[in-house]
Protein backbone atom coordinates (compact mmCIF):
# COMPACT_ATOMS: atom_id res chain seq x y z
CA UNK A 1 0.00 0.00 0.00
CA UNK A 2 1.33 3.43 -0.94
CA UNK A 3 2.19 5.67 1.95
CA UNK A 4 0.69 9.11 1.70
CA UNK A 5 3.10 12.03 1.78
CA UNK A 6 2.19 14.02 4.91
CA UNK A 7 3.06 17.31 3.15
CA UNK A 8 0.72 16.46 0.30
CA UNK A 9 -2.03 15.69 2.79
CA UNK A 10 -1.44 19.02 4.50
CA UNK A 11 -1.53 20.93 1.25
CA UNK A 12 -4.87 19.43 0.23
CA UNK A 13 -6.36 20.01 3.66
CA UNK A 14 -9.06 22.66 3.45
CA UNK A 15 -7.92 25.90 4.99
CA UNK A 16 -10.46 27.95 6.85
CA UNK A 17 -10.53 31.02 9.07
CA UNK A 18 -7.23 32.73 9.79
CA UNK A 19 -5.28 29.96 8.07
CA UNK A 20 -7.15 30.63 4.84
CA UNK A 21 -6.66 34.35 5.34
CA UNK A 22 -2.87 34.07 5.62
CA UNK A 23 -2.61 31.50 2.84
CA UNK A 24 -4.46 33.95 0.60
CA UNK A 25 -2.14 36.78 1.63
CA UNK A 26 0.92 34.70 0.80
CA UNK A 27 -0.58 33.40 -2.45
CA UNK A 28 -1.26 36.94 -3.70
CA UNK A 29 2.04 38.33 -2.50
CA UNK A 30 4.06 35.52 -4.10
CA UNK A 31 3.68 36.40 -7.80
CA UNK A 32 4.49 40.01 -7.11
CA UNK A 33 7.68 39.18 -5.20
CA UNK A 34 8.77 36.57 -7.73
CA UNK A 35 7.88 38.83 -10.65
CA UNK A 36 10.11 41.54 -9.29
CA UNK A 37 13.03 39.13 -9.16
CA UNK A 38 12.61 38.29 -12.83
CA UNK A 39 13.21 41.79 -14.03
CA UNK A 40 15.17 44.12 -11.85
CA UNK A 41 14.87 47.32 -13.88
CA UNK A 42 12.42 48.60 -11.25
CA UNK A 43 15.27 49.01 -8.78
CA UNK A 44 16.69 51.84 -10.89
CA UNK A 45 13.40 53.46 -11.80
CA UNK A 46 11.80 53.05 -8.39
CA UNK A 47 14.71 54.18 -6.23
CA UNK A 48 17.14 56.34 -8.12
CA UNK A 49 14.69 58.51 -10.02
CA UNK A 50 12.41 59.40 -7.04
CA UNK A 51 15.56 60.33 -5.13
CA UNK A 52 16.31 62.91 -7.80
CA UNK A 53 12.81 64.36 -7.43
CA UNK A 54 13.29 64.66 -3.66
CA UNK A 55 16.62 66.38 -4.32
CA UNK A 56 14.85 68.97 -6.46
CA UNK A 57 12.69 70.02 -3.52
CA UNK A 58 15.78 70.11 -1.29
CA UNK A 59 17.47 72.50 -3.71
CA UNK A 60 14.38 74.73 -3.75
CA UNK A 61 14.79 75.15 0.00
CA UNK A 62 18.50 75.78 -0.50
CA UNK A 63 17.73 78.40 -3.17
CA UNK A 64 15.47 80.31 -0.81
CA UNK A 65 17.87 79.88 2.14
CA UNK A 66 15.54 77.80 4.31
CA UNK A 67 16.70 76.53 7.72
CA UNK A 68 18.45 73.12 7.48
CA UNK A 69 15.68 71.18 9.27
CA UNK A 70 13.42 71.76 6.27
CA UNK A 71 15.86 69.68 4.20
CA UNK A 72 15.27 66.81 6.60
CA UNK A 73 11.52 67.35 6.35
CA UNK A 74 11.72 66.90 2.57
CA UNK A 75 13.81 63.73 2.84
CA UNK A 76 11.43 62.09 5.31
CA UNK A 77 8.38 63.28 3.34
CA UNK A 78 9.90 62.01 0.11
CA UNK A 79 10.47 58.60 1.67
CA UNK A 80 6.88 58.40 2.83
CA UNK A 81 5.55 59.05 -0.68
CA UNK A 82 6.61 55.45 -1.41
CA UNK A 83 3.88 54.14 0.90
CA UNK A 84 1.20 56.38 -0.56
CA UNK A 85 2.22 55.29 -4.08
CA UNK A 86 2.08 51.66 -2.95
CA UNK A 87 -1.49 51.81 -1.72
CA UNK A 88 -2.70 53.86 -4.68
CA UNK A 89 -0.93 52.05 -7.54
CA UNK A 90 -0.33 48.59 -6.13
CA UNK A 91 -3.59 48.10 -4.26
CA UNK A 92 -6.36 50.37 -5.48
CA UNK A 93 -5.36 50.72 -9.10
CA UNK A 94 -4.33 47.07 -9.23
CA UNK A 95 -7.95 46.01 -8.68
CA UNK A 96 -8.89 47.84 -11.87
CA UNK A 97 -6.08 46.10 -13.75
CA UNK A 98 -7.16 42.75 -12.30
CA UNK A 99 -10.67 43.46 -13.55
CA UNK A 100 -9.33 44.22 -17.01
CA UNK A 101 -7.29 41.00 -16.96
CA UNK A 102 -10.25 38.92 -15.82
CA UNK A 103 -8.75 38.00 -12.44
CA UNK A 104 -11.13 40.05 -10.31
CA UNK A 105 -14.05 37.72 -10.97
CA UNK A 106 -11.85 34.80 -9.86
CA UNK A 107 -11.00 36.58 -6.61
CA UNK A 108 -14.67 37.11 -5.88
CA UNK A 109 -15.60 33.53 -6.76
CA UNK A 110 -12.87 32.00 -4.60
CA UNK A 111 -13.76 31.30 -0.94
CA UNK A 112 -11.30 33.84 0.44
CA UNK A 113 -11.35 37.27 1.99
CA UNK A 114 -10.93 40.27 -0.29
CA UNK A 115 -9.01 41.96 2.52
CA UNK A 116 -6.50 39.11 2.36
CA UNK A 117 -6.09 39.64 -1.39
CA UNK A 118 -5.47 43.34 -0.86
CA UNK A 119 -3.08 42.70 2.01
CA UNK A 120 -1.21 40.24 -0.20
CA UNK A 121 -0.90 42.85 -2.92
CA UNK A 122 0.39 45.36 -0.39
CA UNK A 123 2.87 42.98 1.21
CA UNK A 124 4.07 41.79 -2.19
CA UNK A 125 4.81 45.36 -3.14
CA UNK A 126 6.38 46.07 0.25
CA UNK A 127 9.82 44.93 -0.88
CA UNK A 128 9.99 47.68 -3.47
CA UNK A 129 8.24 50.17 -1.20
CA UNK A 130 10.58 49.68 1.75
CA UNK A 131 13.62 49.64 -0.48
CA UNK A 132 12.52 52.92 -2.04
CA UNK A 133 11.76 54.56 1.31
CA UNK A 134 14.98 53.38 2.94
CA UNK A 135 17.06 54.38 -0.09
CA UNK A 136 15.61 57.89 -0.02
CA UNK A 137 16.26 58.21 3.72
CA UNK A 138 19.82 56.88 3.49
CA UNK A 139 20.87 58.66 0.31
CA UNK A 140 19.05 61.85 1.27
CA UNK A 141 20.60 61.89 4.73
CA UNK A 142 24.10 61.25 3.38
CA UNK A 143 23.93 63.67 0.47
CA UNK A 144 22.31 66.52 2.34
CA UNK A 145 23.85 65.94 5.77
CA UNK A 146 20.51 65.58 7.55
CA UNK A 147 20.91 65.45 11.32
CA UNK A 148 18.55 63.25 13.33
CA UNK A 149 18.01 63.29 17.09
CA UNK A 150 15.71 60.42 18.00
CA UNK A 151 14.48 60.89 21.54
CA UNK A 152 12.00 58.07 21.94
CA UNK A 153 12.65 55.18 19.55
CA UNK A 154 9.75 53.07 20.80
CA UNK A 155 7.31 55.90 20.27
CA UNK A 156 8.73 56.41 16.78
CA UNK A 157 8.16 52.73 15.92
CA UNK A 158 4.66 52.96 17.41
CA UNK A 159 3.80 56.03 15.33
CA UNK A 160 5.15 54.40 12.15
CA UNK A 161 3.23 51.16 12.69
CA UNK A 162 0.02 52.98 13.59
CA UNK A 163 0.35 55.23 10.53
CA UNK A 164 1.01 52.25 8.26
CA UNK A 165 -1.91 50.24 9.67
CA UNK A 166 -4.30 53.16 9.25
CA UNK A 167 -2.87 53.93 5.82
CA UNK A 168 -3.35 50.40 4.53
CA UNK A 169 -6.86 50.39 6.02
CA UNK A 170 -7.53 53.56 4.05
CA UNK A 171 -5.97 51.87 1.02
CA UNK A 172 -8.46 49.01 1.33
CA UNK A 173 -11.32 51.49 1.53
CA UNK A 174 -10.18 53.27 -1.64
CA UNK A 175 -9.60 49.88 -3.28
CA UNK A 176 -13.24 48.99 -2.61
CA UNK A 177 -14.27 52.09 -4.58
CA UNK A 178 -12.17 50.83 -7.48
CA UNK A 179 -14.42 47.76 -7.69
CA UNK A 180 -16.95 50.08 -9.30
CA UNK A 181 -14.55 52.09 -11.41
CA UNK A 182 -13.49 51.57 -14.95
CA UNK A 183 -11.29 53.75 -17.15
CA UNK A 184 -11.57 56.65 -14.73
CA UNK A 185 -9.50 54.65 -12.20
CA UNK A 186 -6.20 55.67 -13.76
CA UNK A 187 -7.12 59.35 -13.71
CA UNK A 188 -8.37 59.23 -10.13
CA UNK A 189 -5.13 57.68 -8.95
CA UNK A 190 -3.23 60.40 -10.78
CA UNK A 191 -5.45 62.94 -9.07
CA UNK A 192 -4.68 61.46 -5.66
CA UNK A 193 -1.00 62.37 -5.84
CA UNK A 194 -0.13 66.08 -5.86
CA UNK A 195 -3.25 67.16 -3.90
CA UNK A 196 -2.44 64.59 -1.20
CA UNK A 197 1.23 65.58 -1.13
CA UNK A 198 0.02 69.15 -0.66
CA UNK A 199 -2.58 68.70 2.08
CA UNK A 200 -0.56 66.09 3.99
CA UNK A 201 2.51 68.31 4.11
CA UNK A 202 4.94 65.89 2.49
CA UNK A 203 7.46 68.66 1.83
CA UNK A 204 6.69 71.21 4.56
CA UNK A 205 5.28 71.17 8.10
CA UNK A 206 1.50 70.72 8.11
CA UNK A 207 1.40 73.44 10.76
CA UNK A 208 1.95 75.93 7.91
CA UNK A 209 -1.75 75.54 7.17
CA UNK A 210 -4.66 76.95 9.13
CA UNK A 211 -5.59 74.67 12.09
CA UNK A 212 -8.85 73.50 10.55
CA UNK A 213 -7.27 72.70 7.18
CA UNK A 214 -4.57 70.69 8.95
CA UNK A 215 -7.20 68.96 11.07
CA UNK A 216 -9.24 68.06 7.99
CA UNK A 217 -6.10 66.78 6.23
CA UNK A 218 -5.47 64.52 9.23
CA UNK A 219 -8.07 62.11 7.85
CA UNK A 220 -5.16 60.90 5.68
CA UNK A 221 -3.04 58.93 8.17
CA UNK A 222 0.24 60.05 6.63
CA UNK A 223 -0.51 63.64 7.66
CA UNK A 224 -0.36 62.90 11.38
CA UNK A 225 2.15 60.09 10.94
CA UNK A 226 4.61 62.33 9.12
CA UNK A 227 4.13 65.20 11.53
CA UNK A 228 4.66 62.96 14.57
CA UNK A 229 7.71 61.27 13.04
CA UNK A 230 9.28 64.63 12.19
CA UNK A 231 8.71 65.76 15.77
CA UNK A 232 10.40 62.61 17.03
CA UNK A 233 13.44 62.58 14.74
CA UNK A 234 14.40 66.24 14.33
CA UNK A 235 15.69 68.48 17.12
CA UNK A 236 13.41 71.36 16.12
CA UNK A 237 10.58 69.09 14.99
CA UNK A 238 8.45 69.67 18.07
CA UNK A 239 8.53 73.44 17.54
CA UNK A 240 7.16 72.98 14.02
CA UNK A 241 4.73 70.19 14.93
CA UNK A 242 0.96 70.39 14.51
CA UNK A 243 -0.21 68.62 17.71
CA UNK A 244 1.47 66.87 20.62
CA UNK A 245 2.91 63.47 19.54
CA UNK A 246 0.77 61.57 22.05
CA UNK A 247 -2.37 63.22 20.71
CA UNK A 248 -1.33 62.39 17.15
CA UNK A 249 -0.56 58.78 18.08
CA UNK A 250 -3.96 58.43 19.77
CA UNK A 251 -5.67 59.89 16.70
CA UNK A 252 -3.77 57.44 14.49
CA UNK A 253 -4.92 54.52 16.62
CA UNK A 254 -8.51 55.71 16.29
CA UNK A 255 -8.03 55.96 12.52
CA UNK A 256 -6.65 52.39 12.48
CA UNK A 257 -9.84 51.06 14.05
CA UNK A 258 -12.14 53.18 11.88
CA UNK A 259 -10.36 52.39 8.62
CA UNK A 260 -9.92 48.65 9.21
CA UNK A 261 -13.53 48.08 10.24
CA UNK A 262 -14.68 50.54 7.57
CA UNK A 263 -12.66 48.67 4.94
CA UNK A 264 -14.21 45.35 5.92
CA UNK A 265 -17.73 46.75 5.78
CA UNK A 266 -17.19 48.78 2.62
CA UNK A 267 -15.45 45.97 0.74
CA UNK A 268 -18.41 43.68 1.46
CA UNK A 269 -20.92 46.36 0.45
CA UNK A 270 -19.05 47.37 -2.70
CA UNK A 271 -18.60 43.75 -3.71
CA UNK A 272 -22.35 43.14 -3.44
CA UNK A 273 -23.07 46.39 -5.28
CA UNK A 274 -20.59 45.57 -8.01
CA UNK A 275 -22.11 42.10 -8.40
CA UNK A 276 -25.64 43.54 -8.53
CA UNK A 277 -24.68 46.16 -11.12
CA UNK A 278 -22.54 43.77 -13.14
CA UNK A 279 -19.38 45.85 -12.75
CA UNK A 280 -16.99 43.04 -11.83
CA UNK A 281 -16.42 41.87 -15.36
CA UNK A 282 -17.24 45.03 -17.27
CA UNK A 283 -14.55 46.51 -19.44
CA UNK A 284 -15.45 49.98 -20.65
CA UNK A 285 -12.57 50.87 -22.90
CA UNK B 1 10.52 55.51 -56.53
CA UNK B 2 8.85 58.87 -55.99
CA UNK B 3 5.55 57.09 -55.45
CA UNK B 4 7.07 54.97 -52.67
CA UNK B 5 8.45 58.04 -50.86
CA UNK B 6 5.11 59.80 -51.18
CA UNK B 7 3.30 56.71 -49.94
CA UNK B 8 5.62 56.52 -46.89
CA UNK B 9 4.99 60.18 -46.06
CA UNK B 10 1.26 59.59 -46.33
CA UNK B 11 1.53 56.55 -44.03
CA UNK B 12 3.43 58.56 -41.44
CA UNK B 13 0.92 61.43 -41.48
CA UNK B 14 -2.07 59.10 -41.44
CA UNK B 15 -0.60 57.16 -38.48
CA UNK B 16 0.08 60.40 -36.64
CA UNK B 17 -3.36 61.96 -37.13
CA UNK B 18 -5.36 58.82 -36.42
CA UNK B 19 -3.27 58.24 -33.27
CA UNK B 20 -3.87 61.85 -32.24
CA UNK B 21 -7.62 61.37 -32.55
CA UNK B 22 -7.45 58.05 -30.69
CA UNK B 23 -5.29 59.52 -27.93
CA UNK B 24 -7.70 62.41 -27.44
CA UNK B 25 -10.64 60.02 -27.16
CA UNK B 26 -8.80 57.94 -24.55
CA UNK B 27 -7.66 60.97 -22.56
CA UNK B 28 -10.87 62.94 -22.56
CA UNK B 29 -13.94 60.74 -22.79
CA UNK B 30 -13.47 58.73 -19.61
CA UNK B 31 -15.84 61.02 -17.72
CA UNK B 32 -18.27 63.92 -17.98
CA UNK B 33 -16.84 67.25 -19.28
CA UNK B 34 -17.42 68.87 -15.88
CA UNK B 35 -15.39 66.25 -14.01
CA UNK B 36 -12.74 66.39 -16.71
CA UNK B 37 -12.48 70.16 -16.17
CA UNK B 38 -12.19 69.72 -12.38
CA UNK B 39 -9.49 67.11 -12.88
CA UNK B 40 -7.63 69.40 -15.28
CA UNK B 41 -7.67 72.22 -12.74
CA UNK B 42 -6.94 70.47 -9.43
CA UNK B 43 -3.89 68.44 -10.40
CA UNK B 44 -1.69 71.23 -11.81
CA UNK B 45 -2.74 73.73 -9.17
CA UNK B 46 -1.93 71.30 -6.36
CA UNK B 47 1.52 70.71 -7.86
CA UNK B 48 2.15 74.45 -8.04
CA UNK B 49 0.68 75.01 -4.58
CA UNK B 50 3.28 72.68 -3.00
CA UNK B 51 6.02 75.01 -4.23
CA UNK B 52 4.08 78.13 -3.32
CA UNK B 53 3.54 76.91 0.25
CA UNK B 54 7.21 75.85 0.57
CA UNK B 55 8.26 79.27 -0.66
CA UNK B 56 5.82 81.27 1.45
CA UNK B 57 6.63 79.34 4.66
CA UNK B 58 10.27 80.38 4.36
CA UNK B 59 9.84 83.92 2.99
CA UNK B 60 6.79 84.79 5.11
CA UNK B 61 4.74 85.32 1.96
CA UNK B 62 7.07 87.77 0.22
CA UNK B 63 6.34 87.06 -3.44
CA UNK B 64 8.23 90.10 -4.79
CA UNK B 65 11.59 88.41 -5.27
CA UNK B 66 13.04 87.28 -8.63
CA UNK B 67 13.22 83.65 -7.46
CA UNK B 68 9.44 83.36 -7.12
CA UNK B 69 8.49 84.02 -10.79
CA UNK B 70 11.57 82.00 -11.75
CA UNK B 71 10.34 78.88 -9.97
CA UNK B 72 6.66 79.50 -10.71
CA UNK B 73 7.11 79.77 -14.49
CA UNK B 74 9.66 76.96 -14.50
CA UNK B 75 7.23 74.68 -12.70
CA UNK B 76 4.30 75.74 -14.92
CA UNK B 77 6.09 75.01 -18.21
CA UNK B 78 7.70 71.91 -16.82
CA UNK B 79 4.25 70.30 -16.88
CA UNK B 80 4.81 69.89 -20.62
CA UNK B 81 7.80 67.67 -19.91
CA UNK B 82 5.83 65.12 -17.89
CA UNK B 83 2.79 65.35 -20.15
CA UNK B 84 4.54 64.83 -23.48
CA UNK B 85 7.16 62.28 -22.40
CA UNK B 86 4.58 60.26 -20.44
CA UNK B 87 2.02 60.63 -23.21
CA UNK B 88 4.31 59.09 -25.78
CA UNK B 89 5.83 56.35 -23.62
CA UNK B 90 2.59 55.40 -21.85
CA UNK B 91 1.06 54.45 -25.21
CA UNK B 92 3.33 51.38 -25.27
CA UNK B 93 2.14 50.07 -21.89
CA UNK B 94 -1.46 51.00 -22.59
CA UNK B 95 -1.53 49.19 -25.92
CA UNK B 96 0.59 46.23 -24.90
CA UNK B 97 -0.72 45.36 -21.44
CA UNK B 98 -4.07 47.08 -21.11
CA UNK B 99 -5.81 47.03 -24.47
CA UNK B 100 -3.52 44.26 -25.79
CA UNK B 101 -3.48 45.89 -29.20
CA UNK B 102 0.23 46.61 -29.66
CA UNK B 103 0.72 43.44 -31.70
CA UNK B 104 -2.12 44.54 -34.02
CA UNK B 105 -0.49 47.95 -34.40
CA UNK B 106 2.72 46.21 -35.39
CA UNK B 107 1.05 44.18 -38.14
CA UNK B 108 -1.01 47.14 -39.41
CA UNK B 109 0.31 49.32 -42.28
CA UNK B 110 1.30 52.20 -39.98
CA UNK B 111 4.48 53.88 -38.80
CA UNK B 112 4.93 52.90 -35.14
CA UNK B 113 6.99 55.97 -34.07
CA UNK B 114 4.46 58.28 -35.76
CA UNK B 115 1.65 56.43 -34.02
CA UNK B 116 3.30 56.86 -30.59
CA UNK B 117 3.97 60.53 -31.24
CA UNK B 118 0.32 60.98 -32.21
CA UNK B 119 -0.78 59.36 -28.96
CA UNK B 120 1.34 61.92 -27.13
CA UNK B 121 -0.46 64.87 -28.73
CA UNK B 122 -3.50 64.38 -26.50
CA UNK B 123 -1.33 64.76 -23.41
CA UNK B 124 0.23 67.84 -25.00
CA UNK B 125 -3.26 69.35 -25.33
CA UNK B 126 -4.30 68.52 -21.76
CA UNK B 127 -0.86 69.69 -20.61
CA UNK B 128 -1.44 73.02 -22.37
CA UNK B 129 -4.66 73.46 -20.39
CA UNK B 130 -2.75 72.77 -17.16
CA UNK B 131 0.01 75.24 -18.07
CA UNK B 132 -2.52 77.97 -18.89
CA UNK B 133 -4.48 77.41 -15.68
CA UNK B 134 -1.32 77.43 -13.55
CA UNK B 135 -0.05 80.66 -15.09
CA UNK B 136 -3.46 82.34 -14.90
CA UNK B 137 -3.76 81.39 -11.22
CA UNK B 138 -0.31 82.76 -10.45
CA UNK B 139 -0.92 86.03 -12.27
CA UNK B 140 -4.37 86.57 -10.75
CA UNK B 141 -3.76 85.49 -7.16
CA UNK B 142 -0.02 85.40 -6.46
CA UNK B 143 1.17 88.54 -8.25
CA UNK B 144 3.34 86.56 -10.67
CA UNK B 145 4.52 89.24 -13.13
CA UNK B 146 3.16 89.04 -16.68
CA UNK B 147 2.51 91.89 -19.09
CA UNK B 148 1.06 90.61 -22.34
CA UNK B 149 2.14 93.79 -24.14
CA UNK B 150 5.81 93.26 -23.33
CA UNK B 151 5.95 89.52 -23.98
CA UNK B 152 8.42 88.60 -26.72
CA UNK B 153 5.86 86.60 -28.73
CA UNK B 154 8.11 85.49 -31.63
CA UNK B 155 10.67 84.11 -29.18
CA UNK B 156 7.91 82.50 -27.13
CA UNK B 157 6.32 80.74 -30.10
CA UNK B 158 9.59 79.56 -31.68
CA UNK B 159 10.94 78.29 -28.34
CA UNK B 160 7.65 76.57 -27.53
CA UNK B 161 7.59 74.85 -30.93
CA UNK B 162 11.18 73.61 -30.72
CA UNK B 163 10.68 72.59 -27.10
CA UNK B 164 7.59 70.52 -27.80
CA UNK B 165 9.38 68.74 -30.67
CA UNK B 166 12.41 68.11 -28.43
CA UNK B 167 10.17 66.64 -25.68
CA UNK B 168 8.42 64.43 -28.23
CA UNK B 169 11.81 63.04 -29.31
CA UNK B 170 12.71 62.35 -25.67
CA UNK B 171 9.32 60.66 -25.28
CA UNK B 172 10.09 58.50 -28.30
CA UNK B 173 13.33 57.36 -26.69
CA UNK B 174 11.44 56.46 -23.51
CA UNK B 175 8.72 54.67 -25.47
CA UNK B 176 11.38 52.59 -27.22
CA UNK B 177 12.97 51.65 -23.88
CA UNK B 178 9.51 50.86 -22.49
CA UNK B 179 9.19 48.19 -25.18
CA UNK B 180 11.89 46.25 -23.36
CA UNK B 181 10.70 46.60 -19.75
CA UNK B 182 7.83 45.10 -17.80
CA UNK B 183 4.74 46.99 -16.73
CA UNK B 184 5.59 46.95 -13.04
CA UNK B 185 7.26 50.23 -13.63
CA UNK B 186 4.67 51.94 -15.74
CA UNK B 187 5.50 55.49 -14.74
CA UNK B 188 8.80 55.66 -16.56
CA UNK B 189 7.81 58.91 -18.26
CA UNK B 190 6.87 60.61 -15.01
CA UNK B 191 9.90 59.25 -13.19
CA UNK B 192 12.26 60.49 -15.87
CA UNK B 193 10.50 63.83 -15.85
CA UNK B 194 11.00 63.97 -12.08
CA UNK B 195 14.69 63.30 -12.52
CA UNK B 196 15.07 66.02 -15.14
CA UNK B 197 13.18 68.36 -12.81
CA UNK B 198 16.34 68.37 -10.72
CA UNK B 199 18.88 68.64 -13.51
CA UNK B 200 17.21 71.28 -15.66
CA UNK B 201 16.97 73.96 -12.99
CA UNK B 202 13.24 74.16 -13.49
CA UNK B 203 12.49 75.46 -10.01
CA UNK B 204 15.86 76.76 -8.86
CA UNK B 205 18.88 78.26 -10.61
CA UNK B 206 21.50 75.69 -11.66
CA UNK B 207 24.06 77.47 -9.45
CA UNK B 208 22.36 75.91 -6.43
CA UNK B 209 23.37 72.44 -7.66
CA UNK B 210 26.69 71.00 -6.47
CA UNK B 211 29.49 72.00 -8.85
CA UNK B 212 30.00 68.40 -10.08
CA UNK B 213 26.33 68.08 -11.08
CA UNK B 214 26.01 71.42 -12.88
CA UNK B 215 27.61 70.26 -16.17
CA UNK B 216 24.89 67.60 -16.48
CA UNK B 217 22.31 70.36 -16.26
CA UNK B 218 23.98 72.13 -19.18
CA UNK B 219 23.62 68.98 -21.29
CA UNK B 220 19.85 68.82 -20.75
CA UNK B 221 18.01 70.73 -23.50
CA UNK B 222 15.11 71.45 -21.11
CA UNK B 223 17.44 73.83 -19.22
CA UNK B 224 17.73 76.11 -22.26
CA UNK B 225 14.10 75.71 -23.22
CA UNK B 226 12.82 76.80 -19.79
CA UNK B 227 15.22 79.75 -19.77
CA UNK B 228 13.89 80.85 -23.15
CA UNK B 229 10.28 80.50 -22.01
CA UNK B 230 10.99 82.64 -18.95
CA UNK B 231 12.92 85.25 -20.93
CA UNK B 232 10.18 85.54 -23.52
CA UNK B 233 7.56 86.14 -20.83
CA UNK B 234 9.32 88.15 -18.14
CA UNK B 235 12.61 89.24 -19.68
CA UNK B 236 14.93 90.73 -17.10
CA UNK B 237 13.62 88.81 -14.11
CA UNK B 238 14.73 85.57 -15.74
CA UNK B 239 18.17 87.03 -16.35
CA UNK B 240 18.67 87.88 -12.68
CA UNK B 241 20.64 84.66 -12.19
CA UNK B 242 24.14 84.27 -13.59
CA UNK B 243 23.78 80.65 -14.80
CA UNK B 244 22.77 81.42 -18.39
CA UNK B 245 22.94 85.22 -18.26
CA UNK B 246 25.96 85.40 -20.56
CA UNK B 247 24.03 83.72 -23.38
CA UNK B 248 21.91 85.85 -25.72
CA UNK B 249 18.43 84.71 -26.78
CA UNK B 250 19.64 83.62 -30.22
CA UNK B 251 22.52 81.68 -28.71
CA UNK B 252 20.13 79.86 -26.41
CA UNK B 253 17.84 79.12 -29.36
CA UNK B 254 20.79 77.75 -31.31
CA UNK B 255 21.85 75.47 -28.44
CA UNK B 256 18.27 74.26 -27.99
CA UNK B 257 17.88 73.56 -31.71
CA UNK B 258 21.22 71.73 -31.83
CA UNK B 259 20.39 69.51 -28.86
CA UNK B 260 16.93 68.85 -30.32
CA UNK B 261 18.49 67.59 -33.55
CA UNK B 262 20.82 65.37 -31.51
CA UNK B 263 17.89 63.89 -29.60
CA UNK B 264 15.96 63.36 -32.84
CA UNK B 265 18.87 61.39 -34.30
CA UNK B 266 19.33 59.47 -31.04
CA UNK B 267 15.62 58.60 -30.92
CA UNK B 268 15.85 57.01 -34.38
CA UNK B 269 18.71 54.76 -33.36
CA UNK B 270 17.24 53.92 -29.94
CA UNK B 271 13.92 53.01 -31.56
CA UNK B 272 15.59 50.75 -34.12
CA UNK B 273 17.63 49.00 -31.45
CA UNK B 274 14.75 48.52 -28.97
CA UNK B 275 12.34 47.50 -31.72
CA UNK B 276 14.80 44.86 -32.92
CA UNK B 277 15.37 43.54 -29.37
CA UNK B 278 11.64 43.48 -28.57
CA UNK B 279 10.91 41.45 -31.71
CA UNK B 280 13.83 39.10 -31.02
CA UNK B 281 12.74 38.50 -27.43
CA UNK B 282 8.99 38.25 -28.19
CA UNK B 283 8.16 41.25 -26.00
CA UNK B 284 5.64 42.92 -28.30
CA UNK B 285 2.64 41.11 -26.78
CA UNK B 286 3.99 40.59 -23.26
CA UNK B 287 1.61 40.99 -20.31
CA UNK B 288 3.23 41.32 -16.87
CA UNK B 289 0.32 41.87 -14.57
CA UNK B 290 1.81 41.13 -11.22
Amino acid sequence: MNKLNPLAVMSTEKAVGWKLFWKTVIARAYPRVVGQQREKSWIFFDIFLPMLAVSAYVFVYRAIHAPEEYIGFVVVGGAMTAFWMNIMWSMSMQLYWEKEQGNLALYIMAPNSMMAILLGMALGGMLATFLRAIAIILLGSLLFHVQYAIGNFLQLIGVFLAAMTALYGLGMITASLFLLLSREADHLVQLAQEPVYLVSGFYFPIRSFNFWIAAAASIIPLTLGLDAMRQLVFPSGAALGFLNVNVELSALLVLCVIFLFGARALLGYMERLAIREGRLTESRR
Amino acid sequence: MENTASSNRFEIWRSFWVATWLGWQIESNWTQPFLFAIYSIIKPLAGAAILVVMYSVITQGNFNTPIFPYLYYGNAFYQYVGAIMTGVSWAVIDDREHYKTLKYMYIAPISIPAYWLGRGVARFLTGSISVLITIAFGVLFLHVPLNLATVNWPLFLVALGIGVFMLAMMGLILASITLLIAHHFFLIGEATASALFLLSGAIFPLDVLPAWLRPVGFLVPITYWLELMRRSLIGNVAQAYPTLAHFGDLQLLGILAGLTVLFAIASTFVFRFCDYRAREQSLIDRVTNY
